[in-house]
């Protein structure tokens, strides 16, 4: 078993203190270690990756395993940010009766995802805090999406009952304000239930899988080569990141690697995504508090970004980009040029932006101390990415699990503690100037060679996990392969199934005229999230 | 104070003049697949590597029809690579008021082993992928003073969309595209909005929801349906958890395709739902 140092030390301690327990190791790849146990030893491996091996639990899902092995697997994927490695926790679920112990108690950071692997393989969850329907709304039939003998194309009658069963929250003078799901804005659909005495909120109550589309089934049913674009669609303004998460997992199940050149391409991207976005959020930030010309000009600098997308790759999202093995397209001297140009350009405007919006100071009290998430919170809810950083949370996968071109170029990961609306602006801020950087390197830096590595058919019955950190945050494509170029199984995980929590505390006690920059502060992806 | 004017007046004007100049895409853009029909030898690779569908075929007694369904495709230019008989125009403006006018077919005699020997039938000249940009662009010409009086409200509803669409429907509010210079604004309620935007596909989880806000809405109401998945369902089609395109919901005035529709697309459906509802 080919495995980093450190990883080698954790499976030779686990070994020692719980013996033939873990009943089998194995390693696809070195940073990628699989343990296989039963669901007795969950909690105390949990234990000893966070108290031993500074882990976080960074996903939790299941796949019905019974047409083979009479049994559900359910997966837990431990980060260990700082050995660099991922390991999972691999138990069986009988088939009968099927039941899992909750971790939601100890590890919050897992409660939707728990509930989530409830509603759509219908496995019992036992000790859960707060074990309500979750992806599928209340009125939905007994169905379960994810069992292998549920299809795709199943029509559900009409549903009947209450839709959302909410919890009570009473008091003297407690008002509920519900809100959504189709919003004032041009944003995607949620609800909100607020819960309010006098001005305060004392209590975020979310609902959210309005656009659940069954991605996650989708994938079971597609040849692998269309489900590229099926993950460009999982999140539109993040379709770069995840289709490249996806066609991570793949390569590495098939044992290529991208070439060079198609690493950096796929680093150049990656890095437009998070310029266009981020502009767009700091201006969007800035409406929030009623200073529309600092958005302008951030709508002027997105458009620019969006417009040499579409010269590169022929899509303002970068869409029909990402490829298995590689990138599909490669860029002639003007395009590299219009990209140079970008940066330079963009660097000079971003700088007058930023002075602007110093200037204005009525901007800066509006957006400190406002919509506090504090660091004991974000690592409980284990809060990633833009969200983590501003509070304390110091990790990027580019840095820690170097992807893509990310170990050949230098920059820096800005962190900060206060956690209010004004750092999650300021990580923005920096990271920009921190990807003009990454995009200048990478222009210089340039491989010559192929953009491609031919992948044919995926072999079978072979698992991987595919990792990119998007622009909100560390995104996952966990794959299982099924004969014929075919997947058993797809779990994606964005970031923003795991930060939504964030926004019901950090809400807690600002008034609802502060929600909407408190919202966009996170910016978090309702379809990322729901699929 | 003085910075923020002093910023606005070193940028200037930036917005463009489209429609009155043609739609500013780069040679390297997707737009619609062009097929040579009569040159196209065999449909099957194209349709093999196509993700959505939106090219198929359907062959009886050695004879095929093939069809090309803007309203499904992504523009991914997969069938381009697969195919030497289709290429990737950079043409985006694609929005036509029957969802069947983004339906190209044409009919082939074949061979013994499947092969295209003969085209029987050319599809409809003219027929999918909008009105030929000139046409559009001396109608709307001759229109778009009076438009320009004119006001319209819209209501955007994302009833169940990956939010790619919403990237390019807030860029008309941008001072590049600058959507109200027509007089249309985005408002907060169905009951201010002649227009509903609709992007899809329908979640089960949304129908109800998109319903509601349909019925909200003062008659006359217009319904645009935006992006592949809008007009069909897209990439995701119909499954457990999507009831399909917006039309399987309400009725739709204007489809506009794209995956997503870039803001020139999205200006130029809006604009021709604009001339139905002035019952032209
Ligand atoms: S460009 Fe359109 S027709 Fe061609 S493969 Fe892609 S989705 Fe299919």
């Amino acid at each position: 078993m080919n495995l980093l140092p450190d990883l080698r030390i954790v499976l030779d301690e686990l070994t020692e203190r719980f013996g033939a327990r873990i009943e089998h190791a194995h390693a696809p790849q070195p940073n990628e270690l699989y343990l296989h146990t039963k669901l007795e030893l969950v909690g105390a491996l949990c234990s000893a990756f966070y108290k031993k091996y500074q882990g976080r639990l960074a996903g939790v899902f299941a796949e019905d395993a019974r047409a083979e092995r009479d049994v559900f697997f359910v997966y837990y994927l431990y980060a260990l940010d700082a050995a660099h490695g991922f390991v999972f926790v691999r138990v069986p679920v009988p088939s009968d009766n099927p039941e899992l112990p909750s971790l939601t108690n100890a590890i919050h950071a897992v409660n939707w995802q728990e509930r989530e692997i409830q509603d759509l393989f219908g496995i019992k969850l036992l000790g859960h805090p707060n074990p309500r329907r979750c992806v599928l709304h209340d009125d939905w039939p007994e169905v379960y999406p994810l069992r292998k003998d549920f299809d795709l194309h199943t029509k559900l009658p009409p549903f009947t009952g209450a839709r959302h069963r909410f919890r009570e929250v009473e008091g003297e003078g407690v008002f509920q304000v519900p809100v959504g799901p189709v919003h004032a804005g041009i944003i995607e659909p949620g609800h909100f239930l607020f819960s309010v005495a006098g001005e305060p909120v004392l209590y975020l109550q979310l609902r959210m899988f309005y656009v659940h589309k069954g991605i996650e089934k989708l994938f079971e049913s597609l040849p692998i080569p269309h489900c590229v674009r099926l993950a460009e669609s999982i999140s539109g303004d993040s379709s770069f990141a995840h289709a490249t998460a996806f066609c991570h997992a793949i390569e590495r199940v098939a044992e290529v690697e991208a070439p060079p050149r198609a690493r950096a391409l796929r680093t150049l991207c990656l890095e437009l995504e998070r310029l266009y976005n981020h502009v767009a959020d700091i201006g969007a930030i800035c409406t929030d508090v009623a200073f529309v010309t600092a958005h302008m000009h951030a709508m002027r600098l997105k458009e620019a970004v969006l417009r040499v997308n579409e010269l590169l790759t022929g899509n303002r999202l970068l869409r029909g980009m990402p490829c298995l093995g590689g990138v599909r397209f490669d860029f002639e001297d003007d395009q590299m040029r219009a990209a140079a140009k970008l940066v330079d350009d963009f660097e000079k405007e971003f700088k007058d932006l930023v002075e602007l919006i110093r200037s204005h100071s009525g901007t800066r009290d509006r957006l400190e101390t406002t919509g506090v998430l504090k660091p004991e919170v974000t690592r409980n809810l284990g809060i990633v990415g833009i969200a983590g950083r501003a509070s304390g949370f110091d990790h990027d996968l580019r840095r820690d699990f170097p992807h893509a071109f990310y170990d050949q170029v230098r920059f820096s990961v800005p962190i900060f503690t206060e956690g209010d609306v004004q750092r999650r602006m300021v990580v923005r801020r920096e990271e920009l100037f921190q990807s003009l950087g990454i995009i200048r390197q990478v222009l210089e830096k340039l491989p010559a060679g192929p953009i491609q590595t031919k992948i044919e058919e995926v072999p079978s019955d072979r698992v991987a996990l595919g990792y990119v950190e998007g622009w909100r945050g560390e995104i996952f494509h966990w794959i299982h392969t099924a004969p014929g170029n075919r997947l058993a199984r797809c779990k994606v995980k964005d970031p923003s199934l795991q930060n939504w929590p964030a926004l019901s505390e950090a809400i807690l006690g600002n008034i609802i005229p502060d929600f909407p920059v408190v919202n966009k502060s996170f910016n978090l992806s309702y379809s990322g999230t729901d699929r | 104070m003085f910075e923020v004017i002093g910023k606005s007046l070193k940028t200037g004007v930036v917005t463009t003049s489209y429609p009155l100049t043609p739609a500013e895409v780069s040679r390297h853009t997707r737009g619609k697949p062009e097929i040579d029909w009569a040159n196209w030898k065999d449909a099957r690779p194209a349709a093999r590597v196509c993700p959505t569908g939106a090219i198929e075929f359907t062959d009886e007694e050695r004879k095929r029809i093939a069809t090309l369904d803007l309203g499904k495709c992504i523009f991914c230019g997969l069938c381009a690579d697969a195919d030497p008989a289709i290429h990737m125009s950079n043409q985006c403006e694609l929005a036509t008021r029957e969802r069947a006018g983004l339906k190209l077919s044409a009919k082939y005699q074949l061979t013994s082993d499947g092969m295209h020997e003969r085209l029987l039938e050319n599809p409809a000249a003219g027929s999918a992928g909008g009105q030929s940009l000139e046409a559009v662009g001396q109608q709307l010409q001759a229109r778009i003073r009076s438009m320009l009086g004119r006001s319209l409200h819209i209501r955007q509803v994302d009833a169940g969309s990956c939010n790619g669409c919403e990237v390019e429907i807030v860029a008309l509010n941008s001072p590049i595209y600058d959507i109200e210079r027509f007089g249309i604004h985005f408002v907060a309620s169905p009951r201010h909005a002649d227009m509903l935007l609709v992007t899809g596909p329908v979640t089960l989880n949304m129908e109800l929801a998109l319903r509601k806000t349909y019925e909200a809405m003062p008659a006359p109401r217009l319904v645009v349906a935006v992006g592949a998945c809008g007009c069909s369902g897209g990439i995701f089609g119909l499954n457990y958890a999507t009831v399909g395109g917006v039309d399987s919901v309400v009725p739709v005035d204007v489809y506009i395709p794209g995956c997503p529709p870039n803001p020139h697309a999205l200006l130029h459906g809006i604009l021709l739902a604009v001339n139905r509802w002035r019952g032209t």
